[in-house]
């Protein structure tokens, strides 16, 4: 066991000053130090997705990543996605097209396809699938996980302020 | 307006969505981390325990007074065998839990783990069954000299008459390997010490809460009332979560000898080791058949791995003693003979996972047909045709009775959505191009909603089956209603809310399901076997349509008409022939505050009812087309179908997802998921890198056609469908694949169906036919 170090981070644009061994990874972190517990460990071996949250607006494993690692950085969690009572597309489409079941999986894939739709709005089909492909859901075969991201991303594309006007 | 029917969004998701969930892990808070230190090996004596000098760290000798798990069940060849907690004497699985620790984090706790050293003479591990049936073998248990723990027989008179009449017999033997659940969230418990009360309460990811509750009472001696049992948001359980696992009784123990609050939060590894198996059985079977494909006859050897141990509540027997009592599914033959054994060994016990034996069973029928057809030269759609059931009620050699059905016509709907004329030709020209396309069925029966009738016929010592509601609108006109079932992830709050509302005339979103808390609910079964939509379903209909009486009494009397013309609907008690209303609101008040005026009702709004049904059985047919890569042995699922029925929808969004997540998990079991032990009895997949649940990209989109049947069976008209998926998917893949692979002349009877067991095929067969 090696001695504690002081972390701040910030999370969904709010500082949290932590004090964690160099070992905490950013998940445990998340979820016992700050008390944001809607990002979900399912594995601890980086496979299954659960624990994805954004770190400077990329998909990260946070079960892989050390919580010293991200000081500095910008960390988003499903926590910081709805506006207040107003859902993120992402989850009302997740709510219409019931792409969730137990809704274990769930934080991961939508902080997931929040990283992808933000960076890529007008990715492929194949492409989304592709990237999906990297997160576990044991509920719903994906069917309707898939269906409810094409769903937000359109959703996504039609709010998006067109930069030629 | 009906609230059947409808697909309405679920209201269990505004929470979850926004990460507000509260799964086990999320409440342990301030709990001490608790670690279990496992065994390394399948067989042996434990000579002793090495404990470090410091440190909370508690074994077997610990546990005063702490009795063992010993499921019992009432059958003259079934064998108990006692689980201690922690393991005493002797290991008999890689995985079990031999001591505890107790931590103030969890990452000082596995530090701690790491320091107890156990010390074992490792002992030859018995580990599949040739192992464990072969002469001489050793016993897994020193009770069960023959590693059979249950054996179950059975054998119509006219069985040999059939074989020696048949035109055609077909023997098959078929394996399935050994399956996970693997709920994305692991095993895990929460145990609160209230220094106050004495008592303790454990939150548990758990799919059977009342059930663990006596479970965990029963072997630690003490009242029932000094616990309380909380699943709250369950992250999946497919099985995995319904029976009584040593963890469990071991954390509230903890709880009370320290007197303070314990987690323990099962890592992935942990639950690959030591939650439970599933599947691993090898069917042996010959088919008499006519020859114009009637099937006469079965004669069946069913063997199922049960691992070291048998699970609580329901015993190793649930699957040996379905798998003997199913395996007849949807075809209609009169003799029958099997013998089904549970076999144990050094490994991980098995538990009911999704579809328990039927996926088998389904995968060695359905081969069965398509056999026979080739040999008899009888299209495989017209052999089942020939042979379906399609008279009700229906009576199984086995004596199961069947309800209503269309297990006919959910076939022809899926050849229909196949296309099968269009795909043959497709086919050919695919093959002349030398590529491998295949079209495979498979039909089956679901036995679902079954209550204690079914369970008691099977000799068991608990009996579960009936559901208790109770249901309440309160003086505002909003409803609660507290029941056993346990749901996780099933959407059911919802289904049940819409099926209330509709009792009366309330929407759905007044409508409260209360569940997986012992304390706050009457005493059930929770929610496993596609049970709960019929039986808890049932209860809430029949304890809304009691609350209903009362209400329309009630606003009859306030409006001064008889209560047989009052309707309730839009939230308003309706007077329709004096064309008069009131808000149901008002009318839930004044039965409360002003019941002096309604001595017809009594006071208050509140009913009990228990639904305690004989069961009622789904339909369904999967049709596949797949794409077999003959260079790499690998498998593409072109287009998945499903037509099925299992009587009226009462929400179609939530019953189609069952279904999309019950395929999935079938079509891993035919090509993907696979535990493998090595013949040490070490488990060489203990990760989610060499176990390999599908992920997007491996599954098809799934059509899905609905047909409705009326049956009498259940009140709500409503069939189970929480496990058909998994149950036919995996026949209809391993047709399909068989089907593609015609041109080599392979046959395929293990699943899963991985590129290296087909390229083992492929090459064989090339062998074959150049040598
Ligand atoms: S918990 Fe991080 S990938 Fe599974
Ligand atoms: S909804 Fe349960 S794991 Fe995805």
């Amino acid at each position: 066991m090696a001695d504690k170090r002081a972390v701040t981070l910030n999370v969904n644009g709010k500082d949290y000053r932590i004090t964690v061994e160099p070992r905490r990874t950013l998940a445990d972190a998340l979820r016992d130090d700050c008390g944001l517990t809607g990002t979900h460990i399912g594995c601890e071996h980086g496979v299954c997705g659960a624990c994805t949250v954004l770190v400077d607006n990329r998909p990260v494993r946070s079960c892989l990543m050390f919580a010293v690692q991200a000081e500095g950085r910008n960390v988003r969690t499903v926590e910081g996605l709805a506006n207040g009572e107003e859902l993120h597309p992402l989850q009302k489409a997740f709510w219409e097209k019931h792409g969730l079941q137990c809704g274990f999986c769930t934080p991961g894939f939508l902080m997931l396809a929040t990283g992808i739709l933000e960076a890529e709005p007008d990715i492929s089909d194949e492409d989304l699938r592709d990237v999906l492909s990297s997160n576990l859901c044991r509920c719903t075969g994906y069917q309707n996980i898939i269906k409810a991201v094409r769903a937000a991303a359109s959703e996504m594309r039609a709010c998006q302020p067109s930069a030629s006007l | 307006m009906s609230w059947i029917g409808r697909s309405l969004p679920r209201l269990e998701d505004p929470s979850l969505l926004k990460g507000q969930g509260r799964y086990v892990a999320d409440l342990a808070r301030g709990a001490a981390a608790v670690k279990f230190v496992r065994s390394p090996l399948a067989a042996g004596a434990i000579l002793g325990i090495e404990k470090p000098d410091d440190g909370l760290v508690f074994t077997a000798d610990d546990l005063v007074g702490v009795k063992a798990i010993r499921p019992l069940l009432h059958r003259p060849d079934y064998v108990p065998v006692s689980q201690p907690v922690l393991a005493k004497d002797r290991v008999v699985f890689c995985g079990q839990a031999v001591a505890v620790v107790v931590a103030d984090d969890q990452g000082l706790a596995e530090d701690l783990a790491e320091q107890v050293f156990v010390d074992i003479e490792p002992e030859d591990a018995v580990v599949d069954f040739a192992q464990a049936l072969g002469e001489g073998a050793r016993a897994v248990h020193p009770e069960a000299p023959g590693n059979v723990l249950v054996e179950g027989n059975i054998r119509t008179p006219g069985v040999d008459a059939a074989f020696a009449a048949a035109a055609e017999v077909v023997a098959l033997e078929l394996r399935s390997g050994r399956q996970t659940a693997m709920p994305l969230e692991a095993r895990g418990g929460v145990a609160r010490f209230d220094p106050l009360a004495g008592r303790v309460t454990l939150y548990a990811s758990v799919q059977m809460p009342h059930m663990l509750r006596t479970g965990i009472a029963d072997v630690l001696g003490f009242p029932e009332s000094d616990l309380r049992v909380v699943a709250p948001d369950v992250g999946g359980g497919f099985g995995q979560k319904m029976s009584l696992f040593p963890e469990y009784v071991v954390l509230v123990w903890l709880a009370r000898h320290l007197q303070r609050d314990v987690a323990w939060l099962e890592d992935r590894r942990e639950n690959f080791l030591a939650a439970a198996h599933s599947r691993d059985q090898v069917f042996k079977v010959r088919g008499a058949f006519a020859a114009d494909g009637t099937l006469l006859a079965i004669d069946a050897d069913l063997k199922s791995n049960v691992g070291a141990f048998s699970c609580y509540p329901v015993t190793c027997g649930v699957e040996p003693l379905m798998g003997l009592a199913e395996l007849p599914g949807p075809y209609r033959f009169s003799e029958y003979a099997a013998r089904s054994r549970g076999v144990t060994t050094n490994t991980c016990m098995m538990a009911p996972y999704r579809g328990v034996a039927r996926p088998m069973l389904t995968l060695t029928m359905e081969r069965m047909m398509d056999v026979a057809a080739r040999r008899l030269g009888i299209d495989p759609v017209e052999i089942r045709r020939r042979n379906l059931i399609e008279t009700f009620p229906h009576r199984s050699p086995t004596g199961l009775v069947y309800d209503e059905g269309s297990y006919g016509e959910t076939m022809e709907l899926a050849v229909k959505a196949l296309d099968l004329p269009t795909f043959r030709r497709r086919q050919a020209e695919a093959r002349a191009a030398g590529r491998y396309l295949g079209a495979g069925f498979s039909v089956f029966s679901e036995r679902t909603g079954y209550g204690t009738p079914a369970y008691a016929a099977r000799g068991m010592d608990i009996v579960p089956g009936y559901e208790l509601v109770n249901l309440a609108m309160d003086p505002s006109g909003f409803v609660e209603a507290r029941i056993g079932a346990s749901p996780h992830g099933q959407g059911l709050k919802t289904s049940l809310a819409q099926l209330i509302a509709d009792e009366l005339g309330v929407p759905p979103t007044k409508v409260r399901i209360i569940a997986g808390d012992t304390d706050a609910t009457p005493y059930g079964w929770g929610t496993f076997a596609s049970r709960s939509m019929v039986i808890a379903g049932g209860a809430c209909k029949i304890a809304a349509g009691k609350v209903a009486e009362r209400l329309k009494s009630v606003a009859a009397a306030m409006m001064h008409v008889e209560p047989e013309t009052i309707r309730l609907a839009d939230d308003l008690a309706y007077a329709e022939a004096s064309n008069q209303t009131l808000p149901i609101g008002e009318v839930a008040r004044a039965a409360y505050h002003q019941s002096h005026r309604f001595p017809q009702a009594g006071p208050g709004l509140q009913e009990q009812a228990l639904y305690d049904p004989a069961g009622t059985f789904s339909n369904a047919c999967h049709a596949c087309i797949v794409e077999v890569d003959v260079e790499t042995g690998g498998v593409k699922i072109e287009r998945f179908v499903v037509a099925e029925d299992a009587g009226i929808l009462i929400n179609p969004m939530i019953v189609d997802g069952q279904i999309h997540g019950g395929v999935a998990q079938g079509i891993a079991n035919a090509l993907f998921e696979e535990l493998v032990y090595d013949e040490t009895g070490n488990l060489l997949t203990a990760s989610l890198a060499d176990y390999l649940p599908p992920t997007i990209a491996e599954m098809p989109s799934i059509e899905i056609e609905h047909l409705v049947t009326y049956s009498e069976a259940t009140i709500t008209r409503a069939k189970g469908v929480g496990e058909g998926g998994t149950i036919g998917a995996p026949a209809a893949v391993i047709n399909a694949i068989v089907d593609a692979l015609s041109p080599f002349g392979i046959d395929l009877f293990e699943i899963p169906a991985t590129p290296q067991r087909i390229r083992d095929l492929i090459r064989n067969a090339e062998r074959t036919s150049h040598g």
